[in-house]
């Protein structure tokens, strides 16, 4: 595996070079995805285990740079674990085994020289649950620039406005910013957390469900947002509407039972996906 | 039928521990407050003091409070760096958590009379004197197990997601320390009144270790009077007046915690405003 991809890294620029490197290895699903771009994020062969629990089996996929890719799948098959091996929240809890690679920005996330924390900020995680911090609205947004050094009250005023704006919920909240976030409804709290995410200036987006308990409006105004965020982001969602992928997704890699199906262009898998799972589940048999 | 009788069990075990905790109050009151006056706080023991005469209790009101505080401040410094230590760079299950958790759990049981002889103990063995700071540093033995117990529980329960969405934003271990800290305020201000609680009305820790004087101290090596010292020798006192004035210095203890806590009480909510 590692050859191939010091090769893929040598002849990026050349597509049929890359193309026959691709097809060489078995466990490459986006084989005939040729990315205009370096893929930001590449799995290869990642294998996790939860508890002895084999999660994730065998994963290879290529996060493409600048633009949205969503992640769909039944409830359980590994969605979460995915998203959180990306930025290596995995590892705070109980007894994990990770096999295989996480590379962003072509560096092993795992890698022993890695420091961990500029892995995190490059990628700004929306968790399935909103979480707010314990603390005023205002200091929520502004924890993430405060602990990268922003100490600057206007700038970090300036910060908060913007990404509150972006997110759509600076008007519901100008006149309480000091309140604290915990008061703030489900929906609010997670535009807050997505303001929050913003606020670090991160290259990637992981959203695990970043509009579940959004209304219809709300959840077209982040959804108009994601879209002119992937000018400068490369966003993977995890969601549970199909709709939804359709609507805005550039790729979507399906997942079952913590393998990864299929991986392809939005239209290839929703106009003519080639695995039958696949399209059972777009077809609605299960879900 | 059944609804009726539990709900007639829990009132009279409701009213049997609030009637009797009442009583004691009362009859502190009842032979403390007429032993009251501005001179029992405001003034140290004149000459005839011992035998009901001129005087007050500054000496062990103002002993009591620098020995709590003393301890807070030390037991604290020790306890949170501790709690957090085996909370968050601790694996889950570490050996050395449990370990640690089980220890405080026994030393939470042992009776003060044994952290009172350890002091001395320790106090001999660094050649030093009955002083302020033995005290302080015997309270402290005291309560440090009160302050790590509880503060470990609120820590514990602070919710992984929280910590999560911290660590998301590329913070560090010891960055995530403040959110966690705001989160378990709530909780770190009850420890720190029950640890007062234990801590200043407790007569047998610093019997050999802070000693008695008449006057105040003035630095860490002097030794120090106590409120509960003050009630003991008071009520082995065979002249009523004295007596009397145990529950004087026993109505003032119970003054300083009550409002210690309410102050604690009030500080609690309003930290508790932005807990998740
Ligand atoms: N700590 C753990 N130990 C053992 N198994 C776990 C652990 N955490 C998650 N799992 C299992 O891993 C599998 C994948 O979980 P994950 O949360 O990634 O699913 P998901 O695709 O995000 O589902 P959903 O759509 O419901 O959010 C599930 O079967 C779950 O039970
Ligand atoms: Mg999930």
């Amino acid at each position: 595996m590692i050859p191939n991809l010091l090769r893929i890294e040598k002849h990026i620029d050349s597509p049929t070079e890359k193309f026959k490197v691709m097809k060489e290895s078995q466990n490459q699903v986006a084989v005939d995805q040729i990315f205009k771009t370096k893929p930001h994020i590449s799995v290869r062969n990642l294998n996790v285990y939860l508890t002895k629990n084999h999660i994730l089996k065998n994963v290879s996929l290529d996060i493409p740079d600048k633009a949205i890719t969503c992640i769909i799948g039944p409830s359980g098959c590994g969605k979460t674990t995915l998203l959180k091996t990306f930025n290596r929240l995995l590892q705070n809890s109980v007894d994990v085994k990770i096999e295989g690679e996480v590379l962003v920005d072509g560096v092993n996330i795992h890698g022993k020289d890695v420091e961990v924390e500029n892995i995190r900020k490059k990628m700004g995680l929306l968790s399935q649950r909103p979480c707010p911090l314990p603390m005023s609205i205002f200091d929520n947004v502004a924890y993430g620039p405060r602990i990268h050094g922003t100490r600057n009250k206007r700038k970090l005023y300036e910060i908060v406005k913007n990404q509150l704006e972006a997110v759509g919920l600076w008007e519901e909240v100008k006149e309480r910013l000091k309140a604290p976030a915990i008061r703030l409804s489900i929906g609010q709290q997670q535009r807050l957390c997505l303001a929050r995410g913003l606020a670090v200036s991160p290259e990637i987006i992981l959203g695990d469900e970043a509009t579940s308990a959004l209304d219809p409006i709300a959840t077209t105004k982040i959804e108009q947002l994601f879209l002119s965020l992937k000018k400068e982001y490369s966003i993977v969602l995890v969601t549970h509407t199909l709709r939804q992928a359709r609507r805005i997704a550039d790729y979507v890699a399906f997942m079952y039972m913590g393998e990864l199906i299929e991986f392809g262009s939005a239209t290839e898998i929703f106009t003519n996906p080639k695995h039958q799972l696949t399209r059972d589940y777009i077809g609605g048999s299960f879900s | 039928m059944e609804e009726k009788i539990f709900k007639a069990l829990m009132m009279a075990a409701t009213m049997i521990i609030v009637v009797s905790l009442f009583m004691i109050i009362v009859a502190v009151v009842k032979r403390g407050l007429p032993a009251m006056s501005w001179d029992m706080v405001s003034k140290i023991p004149g000459g005839g003091f011992y035998i009901g005469k001129e005087g007050g209790l500054l000496n062990a009101i103002i002993g009591s409070l620098y020995i709590v505080i003393g301890s807070i401040t030390l037991g604290l410094s020790f306890s949170l760096p501790i709690v957090l230590y085996i909370n968050l760079y601790l694996p889950e299950k570490s050996r050395l958590a449990q370990f640690t958790r089980l220890s405080f759990d026994v030393l939470f049981g042992i009776p003060s009379i044994v952290y009172g002889a350890f002091g001395f103990t320790l106090m001999v063995y660094l050649g030093l004197r009955s002083s302020l700071f033995a005290g302080i540093l015997t309270v402290t033995f005291l309560i440090v197990p009160i302050l790590i117990r509880s503060i470990d529980e609120v820590v514990r329960r602070v919710p992984k997601e929280m910590m999560d969405a911290a660590l998301s934003l590329g913070a560090t271990r010891s960055e995530i320390i403040k959110p966690i800290l705001r989160q378990v305020a709530p909780g770190i201000i009850t420890a720190i009144i029950l640890s007062v609680g234990r801590g200043i009305g407790d007569a047998a820790s610093v019997l050999f270790t802070a000693g008695y004087t008449d006057s105040i101290p003035t630095s860490l090596s002097q030794p120090v009077a106590t409120l509960p010292l003050a009630i003991f020798f008071q009520l082995s006192s065979p002249i009523v007046e004295v007596q009397d004035r145990a529950y004087a210095a026993a109505l003032i203890l119970t003054f300083i915690v009550l409002v210690l806590s309410l102050a604690g009480r009030y500080y609690s909510r309003k930290f508790s405003k932005n807990k998740i």
